[in-house]
């Protein structure tokens, strides 16, 4: 029976069956699914949230997601506060999404919340309250993006179009466990989140206190099925030993670009899962996924109308049309997301090579080398692709004679890894690999070997334009 | 290293690794005849900078820049002192 897309996430949690086996585990608890039924983690005040702009301000992702789940239909608004919030952006994110309700775990956020009208406090702890668990709002839900500087961007979804991309309850006999490196406050691992529960699933959520390799245990303990995770989250876990603990049938990676080095090393690490990258961001939601396990996309994609979704390329970047897309940034002078046919610009720059298309950077991050552009995106994808290297960064050194020239910073395989005692030899051999494969003002002018590269919470690498 | 040999080096390794002819390398080569393009030449300087420590074209003290090799090494001579 086709299940609707209507309905709050509890309704359709519920519709995806077998509540009772279902739960949700973070790294200081877990939460059976069917307690919802009878119990609540908001106290009794479920009723004073009803119509109001509540800002879900957490410390744990088990007790946001609870939240989420309770408050979906019920409140006007949901604002997701990602763990990593600066406290002073909290005054701007209150005023400008209106809100009037603030749900967290931290009692310090009660006395340090400017002009909230009222502050209720949740916990892993569901205990029995009276309510009706029915859809009274189509809920707008609220995802803060880092701006390039200073405020968040704040972004506006609906359960619908977050949901979009999502097969609701499937009826395997198997149930899937899900899990992600990401935080379910951002997109990407909201997506999952979702996933797990309008497909019937369980989740293990990742916390930011722990470190990879137990994060891993943990999910491998519990035995992860499905697992999303960035193409660096993905490079960091695949150092640990414990990523033999975990045996995915299904791999996922979005988020950053996909190049050919990581989806190989997935595929030869977990030979029994199928490995699937997809294309999704905050603001044009879940455009595709490519299950080839190749790098890039089919060029058949583009101009088709599928499953609802409808790309193009214009000015070298993708533009997406679905009703997965964001609906507007609420509270800043950014026009409409979408443009006036409908499409929202990716701003990630694709090109065209036989029949598939690959990404080769942000828009935003072009490093001009004596006016030829060059994506810092395409040179990593050669440098990582040296047996060598386990990461890299490219990015701008100013140079008075080309304007810029491009610098790799690169992080090698193996126990030494770190900076020490290469030397110049592997340094002229990367160097020729990138020769071999790219025009000559794209090949790094110089390499420097470092032990790491700074990751964001988003679990991206850090950029900074030069 | 001198600065005069870390500078014929790099010209050397950049011209190898650039696939470029270059000239004999005579104190009164002048670089535009040297070989070497406007590319290899900012290579040079990235390298330069990594190994002396200084790079003279960003410096706002050299206000003519170099024509020929001896005017590009004591460019550098001179950023080095």
């Amino acid at each position: 029976m086709p299940q609707s897309n209507q309905g709050s996430l509890w309704s359709r949690s519920s519709a995806a069956g077998r509540l009772s086996e279902r739960s949700l585990w973070g790294a200081d608890g877990s939460v059976a699914l069917g307690d919802l039924a009878w119990g609540s983690s908001l106290g009794a005040r479920l009723e004073e949230l009803a119509g109001r702009c509540v800002l879900v301000a957490t410390a744990d992702q088990l007790t946001a997601a609870l939240a989420l789940i309770e408050l979906d239909g019920i409140a006007r608004r949901l604002i997701l506060s990602p763990p990593d919030l600066p406290t002073e952006h909290l005054p701007f994110v209150i005023t400008a999404a209106a809100v009037d309700a603030v749900v967290s775990d931290r009692p310090a956020l009660e006395a340090g919340t400017p002009g909230a009208a009222s502050f209720v406090s949740c916990s892993l702890k569901v205990a029995p309250a009276a309510f009706e668990r029915t859809e009274r709002y189509q809920t707008e839900w609220i995802l803060l993006t880092s701006g390039t500087t200073g405020l968040p961007k704040m972004v506006v979804h609906t359960l619908p179009s977050l949901a979009g991309a999502i097969q609701p309850g499937s009826a395997a006999p198997q149930q899937l466990l899900w899990s992600t490196f990401y935080d379910i406050r951002r997109y990407g691992g909201l997506q999952i989140f979702l996933r797990a529960l309008l497909g019937g699933g369980s989740m293990v959520l990742s916390s930011a206190r722990e470190s990879t390799g137990d994060f891993l245990l943990r999910a491998a303990a519990r035995g992860v099925t499905h697992m999303l995770g960035t193409p660096t989250h993905w490079r960091n876990a695949l150092m640990s030993p414990s990523a033999r603990r975990l045996t995915p049938q299904y791999v996922r990676l979005s988020g950053e670009i996909a190049d050919q080095a990581i989806l190989d090393h997935l595929r030869a690490f977990y030979p029994g899962a199928a490995i699937v990258h997809a294309f999704a961001s905050t603001e044009a939601g879940v455009g595709f996924e490519v299950g080839d396990a190749l790098a890039g996309f089919p060029a058949s994609l583009i101009g088709r109308d599928a499953a609802g979704v409808e790309m193009k390329v214009k000015d070298g970047s993708l533009r997406i049309r679905s009703a997965r897309t964001a609906a507007r940034y609420l509270g800043s002078r950014s026009a409409t997301l979408p443009d006036a046919d409908g499409f929202v610009d990716t701003g990630d720059i694709v090109e065209l090579r036989g029949e598939r298309y690959y990404f080769v950077g942000r828009r935003d991050g072009v490093i001009n080398v004596g006016g030829q552009k060059v994506h810092p995106e395409e040179v990593e994808a050669v440098l990582n692709s040296h047996p060598q290297v386990r990461i890299s960064q490219v990015r701008a050194k100013k140079n008075a004679i080309m304007g810029a020239l491009v610098i790799a910073d690169v992080v090698l395989n193996g126990e030494t890894g770190a900076a020490s005692g290469r030397g110049k030899g592997l340094e002229h051999a990367i160097l020729e690999h990138c020769r071999a494969a790219l025009p000559r003002h794209k090949v790094p002018a110089a390499i420097n070997f470092v032990s790491s590269l700074a990751v964001a919470p988003t679990g991206k690498i850090v950029r900074r334009n030069a | 290293m001198s600065v005069r040999s870390a500078v014929l080096s790099q010209f050397k390794q950049v011209a190898q690794e650039q696939n470029k002819k270059l000239a004999p390398l005579s104190d009164d080569l002048p670089l535009s005849e040297s070989g070497l393009d406007s590319l290899c030449f900012a290579i040079i300087v990235t390298r330069l900078e990594d190994a002396l420590g200084v790079d003279p074209f960003t410096s706002t003290e050299q206000t003519e820049f170099p024509v020929t090799l001896a005017d590009f090494i004591r460019f550098y001579e001179d950023a080095a002192k």
